[in-house]
């Protein structure tokens, strides 16, 4: 007697990354696992994006230092992946990003300031995420990727063509929720698709010890999901995977993993010293395979970018930069009563009792 | 006790009706009247949930309605509330109270935040199931009293009925309810049956309500010590105390008026829980009790609870539990001739 094994779903990822633009600028001979490369209008508009978003990060690291924002988390390096994977977005979509993906929510039209809000102290989530189709970015790790899975089960039960994304960290791949997002998107076949960002360290923590997997795309083998690792500085290749998976999700044919091999260039916040844990000839390996350096070559070897494109889109960037340092110059208002205000639904009175204590204090300080 | 006859001219004929057929009840009603209602967790489907609350609900909405997820408690709230951000009114259960835990950081980091963190623009209309308490004989970690985690959690509503009207209309308004509601179900009363016609509508959620009246003293309970309160009043009257009870309801928010309002009028008051003593809710009660009613206070607040002792095996349950008689040894202890 043979026991009947069911064989669907089983495949495990390629080892080597899937990649079309290689760090030279050059096409890559790297499997593509059936994806295409996007146009070179689409990849234009990724370089714009990705030239933004550096300016940004930069910027906003900058004003960091000068105690402009309490805490930022730069995805400075981090760039393809960010943009490359929103991007993909159809507007209809939801994004469920963390504290480390600014640089998404800015790619879905999230306003500076909006974005900043958090990080400046001024609110926890600085936006409407009805109107952006974007969570609030979740700090407690991997915590996001249920409330992904979640979203895009009531969208499949309600017959929306609405799929979901949600970014989390190599760190944040060894929490349980992230086993338990994976599972449940597998089991309920959501359209989610998983963007893990393996950018090499949880705050200090090397992945060779947050993890002693070969790589963490072939997990999604684990919980009947397809994987694909991605070369996660290739902007071409993140976005080609990630609207396959996308198009998959919609289609019915449930979640995916894609893992991106990225490096965080910056620190991890602006409070801690990464020289405390890896050395400069590490940063320097990484910077050849620079997102942004690597898709200008291309570009202008198909002619799609010339200095004067290159030129305009450094001016915008600097336009956005500016844009920035006034939002953050300006001093957000900021009304004590909205302590109380946005706790229930429902009108609490031992709230509005409280609420008064602020409205005395207020009063009695000539600000009310 | 408790119950206003409901307005319907349809109600059937009064039958008898336990808590879980209540809840029950409830919960076809809320699936019934509104499409964003859904039911999932561990064994809700096709089982029935082990207390069996969730019964037949799969058969008659299907498993777009009412399905059991995998056995992942945070992944149960995490998805519920993508779904609820996406316009779904989940309502989950949680098989057992210390198997809550696991979703305690959804629970409080996010459920009970989602609204403050984004200015009011998402609300998580989630309500979670908790079967809670001792008293059945369970063995370790199926008789915790959690309430203390949930009523100590700005954003969350904490709801406790003590009988099945109360269970019936306190849910079908949790589920209605756009504030996230943590509905703890004390299992110990589950099987407590009462003649009732089904739907009915008792007091609002947020309102506790004086179930005994009284003129010397004030208990206050919920859930499963409501009973053993009204024990107490009744043994107590053996002894020439008059004693009001006061069934809590809801334990956030705490109805101020009406407990202190009795306590105003008895000058006495003790609270009665199960979970620990130490920094419980009795705790709680008896600050802000004082707080409001000091002069009108002839006698200091007591508690009778749980000991400060994980929640003990089956065989030593009966010298954990609150007792008549260590609240009638409370009511003795006040210095009545003040
Ligand atoms: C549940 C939880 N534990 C700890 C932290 C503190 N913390 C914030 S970021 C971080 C590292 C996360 O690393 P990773 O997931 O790789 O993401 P990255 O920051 O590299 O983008 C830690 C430990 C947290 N936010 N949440």
């Amino acid at each position: 007697m043979t026991i009947d094994v069911p064989t669907t779903g089983r495949s495990l990822p390629q080892l080597q990354p899937i990649s079309f633009i290689g760090a030279d600028g050059r096409l890559t001979d790297t499997p593509t696992e059936g994806l295409r490369i996007p146009s070179d209008a689409t990849l234009t508009g990724l370089y714009r994006q990705m030239v933004l978003v550096r300016r940004f990060e930069a910027q906003v690291t900058h004003l960091t230092r000068q105690g402009r924002l309490a805490t930022y988390p730069s995805a400075a390096g981090q760039e393809a992946a960010e943009v490359g994977a929103t991007t993909a977005l159809a507007p209809n979509d939801w994004l469920f990003p963390t504290y480390r993906d600014s640089a998404a929510l800015l790619t879905r039209g999230v306003p500076v300031a909006e974005i900043l809000a958090a990080f400046r102290g001024d609110w926890h989530c600085g936006f409407d995420p009805q109107e952006y189709h974007a969570s609030p970015s979740a700090t407690p790790l991997a915590t996001q990727t249920l409330h992904a899975t979640g979203f895009a089960m009531a969208a499949k039960l309600k017959g929306e063509d609405a799929a979901t994304l949600t970014f989390l960290g190599d760190g944040a791949s060894s929490e349980g929720d992230t086993h338990e997002a994976f599972n449940f998107a597998s089991v309920w076949q959501t359209p989610t698709v998983f963007v893990l960002q393996n950018n090499q360290y949880a705050i200090s923590t090397p992945l060779r010890e947050q993890t002693n997997a070969t790589m963490l795309a072939d997990r999604a083998a684990g919980y009947g999901m397809p994987g694909l690792r991605v070369d996660g500085n290739d902007v071409a290749a993140v976005f080609a995977a990630v609207s396959a998976a996308l198009a998959r999700g919609r289609n019915g044919d449930g979640p995916t993993l894609i893992e991106c091999l990225t490096y965080r260039m910056e620190s991890h916040t602006n409070s801690d010293d990464p020289t405390k844990y890896r050395d400069s000839e590490e940063v320097e390996h990484w910077k050849q395979f620079d997102p942004i350096d690597r898709l200008e070559k291309y570009l202008r070897q198909s002619e799609a970018l010339d200095d004067a494109k290159v030129a305009e889109v450094a001016e915008a960037a600097e336009t956005l930069a500016a844009s920035v340092r006034e939002a953050m110059n300006q001093e957000a208002e900021i009304d004590p009563r909205e302590l109380f205000a946005h706790v229930y639904a429902t009108p609490r009175t031992a709230l509005a009792e409280q609420q008064q204590v602020v409205e005395a204090e207020l009063a009695a300080a000539g600000r009310a | 006790m408790s119950v206003t006859a409901p307005e319907a001219t349809s109600a059937p004929a009064p039958s008898s009706v336990t808590m879980t057929k209540a809840l029950n009840q409830a919960l076809r009603d809320s699936l019934a009247d509104d499409d964003t209602v859904l039911v999932f967790g561990e064994d809700v489907g096709r089982l029935g949930g082990v207390f069996r609350v969730t019964e037949g609900l799969r058969a008659e909405f299907g498993s777009n309605r009412v399905w059991d997820s995998p056995l992942a408690e945070s992944g149960i709230i995490g998805t519920a509330i993508g779904m609820a951000m996406n316009g779904m009114r989940p309502v989950v259960e949680m098989q057992f109270d210390a198997y809550a835990y696991p979703a305690f950081e959804q629970i409080v980091s996010h459920v009970a935040k989602m609204r403050n963190r984004t200015k009011g623009r998402v609300s998580l209309p989630i309500t979670i199931r908790i079967p809670y308490a001792g008293d059945i004989g369970g063995v370790e970690h199926h008789s915790d009293s959690s309430e203390v985690y949930w009523t100590s959690t700005p954003g969350l509503t904490v709801v406790t009925p003590s009988n099945p009207a109360d269970a019936y209309s306190l849910l079908r308004e949790s589920i209605a309810s756009d504030d996230p509601v943590v509905f703890m179900e004390p299992k110990s009363r589950y099987w407590m049956k009462e003649m009732l016609s089904l739907p009915v509508t008792t007091a609002p959620m947020n309102r506790a309500q004086v179930i005994r009246e009284g003129t010397d003293a004030t208990l206050l309970a919920y859930g499963p010590t409501v009973r053993t309160a009204l024990d107490s009043a009744e043994a107590g009257a053996e002894h020439g105390l008059s004693i009001e009870v006061i069934d809590l309801r809801t334990l956030s928010p705490f109805d101020d008026e009406t407990v202190s309002a009795s306590v105003r009028k008895t000058s006495r008051a003790a609270i009665i829980h199960e979970a620990a003593q130490f920094g419980g809710y009795g705790a709680e009660v008896a600050a802000r009790l004082t707080e409001r009613n000091f002069t009108h206070l002839s006698a200091p607040i007591l508690r009778v609870a749980g000991f400060d002792v994980p929640y003990p095996s089956p065989k030593l349950e009966e010298f954990y539990l609150p007792t008549v008689e260590r609240v009638l040894d409370a009511l003795e202890s006040w210095d009545w001739e003040l």
